[in-house]
């Protein structure tokens, strides 16, 4: 499903079907350090206009994916295409002007000390041998754009986290690049700043069309920002898709493990009492997402099917406007016929069912 | 003290300077490229290349090894070949130049390493080459620390500007041995000792003023 809306990110409103055109392209990318492997055959693409997010645990290879795409990491195997143009083999020479086309966002923001932030905003200018004049014009506007412009001569050190990754992010922009590669831009800030950064970094996206591709291992991130998500575990992509697609049904263990932290889980004190075989009530997981999510599921359910159930845990949340929602009912007694019902019914109003098991005493 | 010594003591304060002075600007220029090479061409640097790398470090270090006054003596046919002189205040500046140079290319060195990496690996993402890196990030970061060094540096000159009163160097160490301590001119001895200090201080106090203006962070 094509979740993005071509019209506002491209430009004038088009009435044909946009090809979208790949920014980046992965192909089966390869990179060991000794005996682990980095990266073990990842294929990947990001399309214009589009913001990517690429999860995992620490030491999964986002940071080694990340940094093979300006050419900072050289894959063993493999081809990276850059707006059409395979780079992994080119020389350091070749590959800086290639750079310029790439802004990059650091965790620990990397600004220069001894420059003062207009300075800082500038360099990717001056490096490009812009003149002087145009350079501060442009880190001017910039500053502007992130909200900066009083702290145009302040020197970095005086600036909070958040102002940091301001200019860091001005600075990433200064170029005009195609891709803007963000890593771990918001893991070194508190809660509230990274909000405000990743507001920044979508209202950019939505701003000047700029494709992003942000690596992770807070699915907040991805939640709050990315259209589309790609799980990286051991060096290989487990799971990509829409970002609510993903919430609504993960695949693999490792999404569901990293998407834990901000789903709906059954409470601890209800999962310990959890048998297999018979009890005095039923739990069930209840999974909706999208149009099923829509209409006003459980009070269909208690007209279709009479009889009680409660709800012990869960609720909906809404993941690039689409509702997401997980719940978990209780359903008392021990007529499988009346359960059975109630499966039937979820089950055809497209809500993915699970029996998680019983408990002796009501919950 | 008699006009005449007074008069030495001012001479032998002016070719301490110009010691202190030509040796520090000459290791200036020669130890921080020095210093920038050996952290370039090191293991993951911009230019890594560990040969060049492991022969500036032996050459530094078995410059480095020598101790000065053999260093004076042995640098003698070097110096009548760049001079045209192997005594006076002029030739001993080749020597204490070249036993500074590779000090104040180690001290440079110790505050490039501490550039931390990822200012680097900001510029190189931003399309930056090894000329961008050094001129933007090495040189400017480690700045207050190179400044810091060179302070250093030049009160080591101070010091060993003293013993090229054996080449017949003069310079206030030179007076102070020959007036102060062989003839039992206490004043003398006093006097150099005073002038040392307060050229030691006010060279330390100016450094220290310029770290504390060039350091930015925070």
């Amino acid at each position: 499903m094509n979740l993005h809306v071509t019209a506002e990110l491209d430009g004038p409103i088009t009435t044909n079907p946009v090809v979208r055109e790949d920014v980046v392209r992965l192909v089966d990318l390869k990179r060991r350090f000794g005996a682990t492997p980095a990266l073990d055959g990842v294929s990947l693409t990001v399309q214009k206009g589009e913001i990517l997010g690429i999860i995992g645990r620490s030491g999964a290879g986002k940071s080694t994916l990340i940094r093979c795409l300006n050419g900072l990491e050289r894959p063993d195997s493999g081809e990276v295409f850059i707006e059409a143009r395979e780079i992994s083999r080119l020389g350091e020479r070749d590959l800086q002007p290639l750079r310029r086309r790439i802004g990059m966002v650091f965790q620990h923001f990397n600004l220069l000390s001894a420059k003062t932030v207009e300075e800082n905003v500038a360099l990717p200018l001056k490096i490009e041998g812009r003149p002087r004049a145009e350079r501060l014009a442009r880190a001017a506007e910039l500053l502007q754009l992130v909200g900066l412009s009083e702290k145009a001569q302040a020197y970095p050190a005086s600036l909070s986290g958040g102002q940091k990754q301001r200019v860091g992010i001005a600075r990433a922009l200064a170029a005009r690049p195609a891709l803007l590669l963000s890593d771990e831009a918001t893991s070194a800030l508190d809660p509230e700043t990274t909000r405000s950064i990743l507001a920044l970094l979508k209202d950019i996206n939505a701003r000047l069309g700029l494709t992003i591709l942000l690596i992770t291992h807070e699915m907040e991130v991805i939640r709050s920002i990315a259209d589309r998500v790609a799980v990286i575990d051991a060096g290989r992509i487990v799971e990509e898709g829409a970002v609510w697609q993903v919430f609504a049904n993960p695949k693999s263990e490792i999404t569901r493990s990293l998407l834990g932290a901000i789903r709906p889980q059954l409470p601890p004190e209800i999962a310990s009492r959890l048998a297999a075989g018979e009890g005095a009530e039923t739990i069930l997981r209840i999974d909706v997402a999208g149009q099923a999510a829509h209409g006003p599921l459980l009070s269909d359910l208690s007209a279709a099917v009479p009889g009680p159930f409660r709800l012990v845990h869960g609720g909906i949340d809404h993941v690039q406007r689409q509702p997401v929602g997980t719940l978990f009912l209780s359903v008392p007694g021990t007529d499988a016929a009346h359960l059975a019902a109630v499966i039937a019914f979820l089950k055809d109003r497209d809500a993915r069912v699970e029996v998680l098991g019983h408990v002796a005493s009501p919950v | 003290m008699s006009p005449v010594l007074f008069e030495l003591l001012l001479r032998s304060i002016w070719e301490t300077v110009l010691m202190t002075g030509a040796s520090g600007l000459i290791s200036l220029i020669f130890g921080l490229p020095l210093g920038l090479a050996l952290v370039a061409t090191d293991r993951g640097g911009i230019a890594e290349n560990l040969w060049v790398n492991r022969i500036l470090a032996a050459l530094i270090n078995g410059f480095r090894s020598v101790p000065f006054i053999i260093l004076l003596v042995a640098l003698i046919p070097v110096t009548r070949l760049i001079v045209g002189t192997s005594i006076g205040t002029w030739a001993a500046i080749v020597p204490l130049s070249i036993a500074a140079t590779p000090y104040y290319a180690r001290i440079a060195e110790v505050s490039l390493r501490e550039v931390d990496h990822g200012l680097i690996e900001a510029a190189r993402a931003m399309g930056g080459n090894r000329w961008t890196i050094i001129r933007e990030v090495l040189v400017p970061e480690a700045l207050p620390g190179i400044v810091a060094g060179f302070t250093v540096t030049l009160v080591t000159l101070v010091g060993a500007s003293a013993m090229a009163g054996a080449i017949g160097a003069g310079g206030l160490g030179d007076l102070a041995i020959r007036y102060g301590y062989q003839r039992f001119e206490t004043n003398v001895m006093i006097a150099v000792v005073i002038v040392l200090i307060i050229m030691v201080c006010g060279i330390q106090w100016i450094g220290d003023r310029l770290v504390a203006r060039l350091d930015r962070r925070g």
